[in-house]
């Protein structure tokens, strides 16, 4: 071989290196891709899920306990919000960290505003949401989530709604806000109070209409009509407690991904094992769906006939799929100790899931249920793919 | 950073051996242990244990808590807050065993 050869193999495999997922294989779109968070190692794997495997690795996003993700409407970039307050952009195709700033102490999660250019954080601490320019994380607008006699609030709960406006919960106030930035220079926050105690995590509906808050401090739902939010907040399921013994909850449900199938919303249930069903016209319960134990995460395929659920300790090696027609469990899955977190892929045919204490990541024919590809991650937990840069509240 | 890793396996072994015999644990229940303060304490407590929904749990704050306390507050939880009681998980040695892994300084 000529020293000349050698040479442009030796520029072939450099390129390979620094540019793995966009030229590893000549040019490529980027709608089947997604991340996998590795929480304790504070990195992130690029999934495809055309071919069932990872592309690439990408390290250096500090504290990843707690990580969510959004993703730019190109769907080359994705947002990481760390607990650490960490904002990450990576660059999908390159593999890459594009920028990165440490934006507060500790936070939460994150959404993107419906056109796709302001990047919005929740912060525990200092409590409030931050918001930057998704094209550069230059800071735009910082909302303190103060109330009461100054003190602040920890935020949860933000999502993206139309009209370029982040609508978020506190959870010491028991409020509801709503900022509308579709003028940058004229930042409006509208407040809800008295919404009910301690908000834990609240979600959009997929139309972008309702903002529901669940709450941890008493029984039901606090909900806010977008359409016509000047009607105020109001409750539901107020009567639909865990009784008079709840069940400790060691791990709060998550309402982000919420199943909504055939007109009717599945909502964990909190410190019950249960999964509570509610008519989305008249907000009145359908039904309470028994479980193997506490819910976490409630998540209908694509086509919204099944949902599965996730659980919290001692049940979390399990999940549970339930029909939404007969709303019976029609099937039990033991993926292993310590399933996180669970994605679709955008028809419903495959579902991606986290068994953290395996370090595996699973996935599963929806139909046959029968595991399809195995995948070895370090402590993986959250599963997000780039089709949720399309989706209102993701 | 894969510094990471060989970190937290570092930490999880310094947990045991910051512990004395007394409530002598077998080894792989303080494995298991570890892997639920890093993971279950720190869903609400943070994965450092610097903060979350709960409060940080770092050693330059347990120091100042009486161990017994401690214990309480793990077994019974902290009443009409979102902290569980664990009493149905854990014995009164698993307490005893976080709460000293949690005052001893090597969660920093
Ligand atoms: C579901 C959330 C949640 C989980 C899980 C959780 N905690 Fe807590 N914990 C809290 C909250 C909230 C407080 C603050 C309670 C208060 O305001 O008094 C707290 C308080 C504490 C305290 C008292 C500290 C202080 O400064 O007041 C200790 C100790 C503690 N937790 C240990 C643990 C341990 C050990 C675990 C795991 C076995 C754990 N916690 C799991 C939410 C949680």
């Amino acid at each position: 071989m000529s020293a000349h050869r050698s040479l442009s193999w030796l520029f072939t495999l450099g390129l390979l290196a620094t540019l793995p997922v966009a030229f590893a294989g000549g040019i490529r779109g980027t709608g089947d891709l997604g991340l996998v968070i590795e929480r304790t190692t504070g990195s992130v794997r690029i999934l495809e899920t055309s071919g069932n495997r990872f592309l690439a690795r990408v390290e250096g996003l500090g504290d990843l306990s707690h990580a969510s993700v959004v993703y730019s409407r190109d769907q080359r970039y994705a947002y990481v919000f760390g607990r650490d307050g960490g904002l990450t952009r990576v660059d999908m195709l390159e593999a890459r960290v594009d920028r990165r700033v440490v934006q507060a102490g500790n936070s939460i999660g994150g959404a993107i505003s419906q056109d796709g250019s302001l990047v919005a954080v929740s912060n525990y601490e200092p409590g409030g949401v931050r918001v930057f320019d998704a094209a550069t994380l230059e800071p735009v607008a910082d909302l303190p989530a103060t109330f009461g006699d100054g003190r602040r609030s920890k935020v949860v709960g933000l999502v993206d709604a139309p009209g370029n406006r982040f609508v978020f919960s506190l959870w010491e106030a028991g409020e509801i806000r709503v900022a509308d930035l579709s003028d940058r220079a004229n930042i409006v926050v509208t407040r809800y109070e008295g919404i009910g105690v301690n908000p834990y995590d609240a979600l959009v509906t997929p139309d972008g209409r309702y903002y529901i808050a669940g709450l941890f401090g008493e029984p039901g739902l606090a909900v806010l009509d977008l359409w016509h939010p000047g009607e105020g907040v109001r409750r539901i399921l107020s009567d639909y407690g865990p009784g008079d013994e709840p069940l400790p909850v060691y791990k709060m449900p998550h309402l982000e991904g919420w199943a909504v199938a055939g007109g009717r919303a599945f909502v964990p249930a909190v410190g019950a094992h249960e999964l509570l069903v509610v008519d989305l016209e008249s907000w009145d319960p359908v039904a309470r769906i028994p479980l193997q134990g506490q819910p976490v995460f409630a998540i209908a395929r694509p086509d919204g006939r099944h949902v599965w659920v996730n659980f919290a300790l001692p049940d979390n090696d399990r999940v549970q799929v339930i029909d939404t027609e007969s709303l019976a469990v029609v099937s039990e899955l033991e993926p292993g100790p310590g399933v996180l977190h669970m994605e679709f892929e955008p028809r419903g045919e495959e579902v991606w899931l986290s068994v953290r204490d395996e370090n595996r990541v699973l996935v599963y024919d929806t139909d046959s249920l029968a595991v399809l590809t195995e995948l070895e991650a370090a402590t993986p937990s959250g599963i997000f793919f780039t089709a949720r840069a399309h989706r209102t509240g993701l | 950073m894969t510094r990471r890793i060989p970190y937290l396996l570092a930490l999880a072994f310094s947990f045991a051996m910051a512990v004395p015999v007394a409530a002598a644990l077998e080894p792989e229940r303080e494995r298991a242990l570890g892997n639920l303060l890093v993971h279950d304490c720190g869903s609400c407590h943070g994965t450092r244990l610097r903060g979350g929904l709960g409060p940080p749990l770092t050693p330059d704050r347990m120091r100042h808590l009486p161990r017994d306390w401690i214990v309480d507050a793990i077994l019974d939880g902290r009443r009409g807050t979102a902290m569980p009681p664990w009493r149905a998980l854990l014995t009164p040695e698993d307490a005893a065993w976080l709460a000293r892994s949690l005052q001893s300084g090597v969660v920093e």
